[in-house]
């Protein structure tokens, strides 16, 4: 088999979107008169991002293309496809795919859907686009992962779901800040994790998500694409894993042999939850946020169910050219003008209460 | 409460990216658009034109006793903004804490939902301000 899309397409713009409500794990615990220190060390994570009232995936879904639309500095009707990976989609049939069509003045003379593959939908579209642009029946793609996920109160996911997306626009790999030098996916029906039509929040399979679930898909789809491309840990700066919690991605990372400081600028969970189809792509965000020309970045996400995308990514020195990175940072946005609430605002604004 | 879904459907660019419009014989922009400039008349010539996504606080006000649809979000601020094209739109301000709320404040368009007919109806998108 010919593998003529390898490097032939990359990274022309990329955005995130995160809101600024927080609430601390430790005000969950505290209202499910649980130990929050426990709850919070226990998850690795801090405190989540919290959508408001008038927010839903598609916001996010808007935000983050139009900051990628802008970092990439392409005219939106050139974008021949645009693709949203979600799994709290805000219409149960309609496609949030195109809200953002119009939302970034995109042209309607375009093919747009959304994806699901719980925490992965947004890389599934990320590999569609690459494959559009190579074979040229587009020019430039844009794939979006965005959520904003629920858990039952007091579940285990109310803890880590958190809010968030990050948007990519995906074209030739010569006018690229990163290219996309190839791509191995590893997927098998595992149930660990899901939502049966109708159900307002999903089920999960306690300790069943992680070794079966997430580690060996993260594991085999990075070690497939480290064997594919003939590289080795070594040969990465980064390292970016789908991140549930804070806790996971170092251990993926240790498996793997990665220090932890190739991957601590992707690993945003301990501060903004676990954002789902936006996880790993945020993280990633947060890497080309710092990433120096040359720079060699490995990003593995994973979705429930189950499956893992991995991507072997090269930063071109075309990233140091003006306007081509977000005027805000993934960090600014994790830690400026955060606003703190408490479970009662919390409940409201994510529709906890029944009469909402 | 529910609403027509011709009109959301119609607004779709108004409220998405704040497409106006502006007479091409006196450079007027408007916002919402018009079919006829009031300063030229028959001379003028309207087109469609998206207004500029930033601009500064002109003067504001908190509601606390919000109409039908927007009571889970009281207090909250309304403003008009003074674009950077000098046009004035009314939107509701997000995100932005009480001590930054004040006339001459910069402000910046973000997405959101404006209404939803209740679980089951239509959502309406559109434009409200943030503070930067
Ligand atoms: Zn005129």
């Amino acid at each position: 088999m010919e593998n003529s899309y390898k490097s032939k397409t990359g990274i022309i713009g990329y955005g995130a979107s995160i809101p600024h409500m927080r609430i601390k794990v430790e005000e969950i615990a505290r209202v499910w008169g649980k130990d929050g220190l426990r709850a919070s060390s226990g998850l690795g994570i801090k405190e989540k991002a919290v959508a408001c009232i008038d927010e839903d995936s598609a916001t996010f879904a808007v935000e983050s293309s139009r900051i990628a639309i802008e970092s990439s500095g392409i005219d939106p009707s050139k974008i021949g496809a645009i693709y949203v990976g979600s799994e709290s989609k805000p219409y149960a049939v309609k496609p949030t795919a195109s809200i953002v069509v119009d939302a970034v003045s995109a042209t309607p003379h375009m093919t747009a859907a959304d994806f699901e593959f719980a925490c992965k939908a947004g890389t599934a579209a990320i590999q569609t686009c690459m494959g559009m642009v190579a074979s040229k029946m587009i020019e430039y793609g844009l794939a979006v992962g965005s959520d904003t996920a629920q858990g039952k109160p007091s579940d285990a996911l109310e803890y880590s779901a958190g809010g968030g997306a990050a948007a990519y626009i995906i074209g030739p790999a010569e006018q690229s800040i990163a290219i996309i030098n190839d791509t191995y996916s590893f997927t098998t029906d595992t149930p660990d994790f899901w939502r049966r039509q109708h159900a307002e929040f999903p089920e999960h399979a306690g300790r069943f998500t992680a070794e079966p679930a997430y580690f060996r898909h993260v594991i085999s789809a990075a070690k497939g694409l480290l064997e594919k491309t003939g590289t080795t840990v070594e040969d990465y700066d980064y390292a970016v894993f789908h991140q549930p919690n804070g806790k996971f991605p170092l251990r993926a990372a240790k498996i793997l042999g990665f220090p932890e400081s190739k991957i601590s600028q992707g690993l945003l969970t301990p501060m903004i939850g676990n954002t789902y189809s936006a996880a790993s792509m945020i993280g990633l965000a947060s890497v080309l946020d710092v990433a120096k020309p040359g720079s060699r970045i490995l990003c593995v996400s994973y979705g429930s169910g189950a499956g893992s995308d991995a991507f072997s990514i090269t930063v071109t020195d075309k990233i140091l050219e003006k306007n081509r990175r977000p005027l805000e940072s993934v960090m600014t946005l994790a830690k400026k003008d955060v606003e703190y609430i408490d479970y009662a605002i919390y409940a409201k604004h994510r529709r906890k209460i029944k009469s909402l | 409460m529910k609403r027509s879904l011709p009109l959301l459907w119609r607004r779709i660019n108004e409220r998405y990216n704040l497409v106006g419009s502006i007479c091409q014989t006196c450079n007027t922009p408007y916002f919402p658009s018009r079919k006829i400039c009031p300063k030229c008349r028959r001379k003028g010539k309207l087109i469609s034109q998206k207004m500029p996504n930033e601009g500064k606080i002109f003067t504001f006000t908190q509601v606390h006793a919000a109409p039908a649809g927007f009571e889970h979000e009281t207090p909250y601020f309304m403003a008009i903004i003074q674009l950077k094209n000098d046009v004035k739109v009314l939107a509701q301000l997000v995100d932005s804490p009480v001590e930054k709320v004040k006339i001459g404040a910069n402000a910046k368009m973000v997405f959101r939902k404006i209404y939803e007919d209740n679980h089951e109806g239509a959502i309406a998108y559109g434009y409200k301000f943030k503070i930067v």
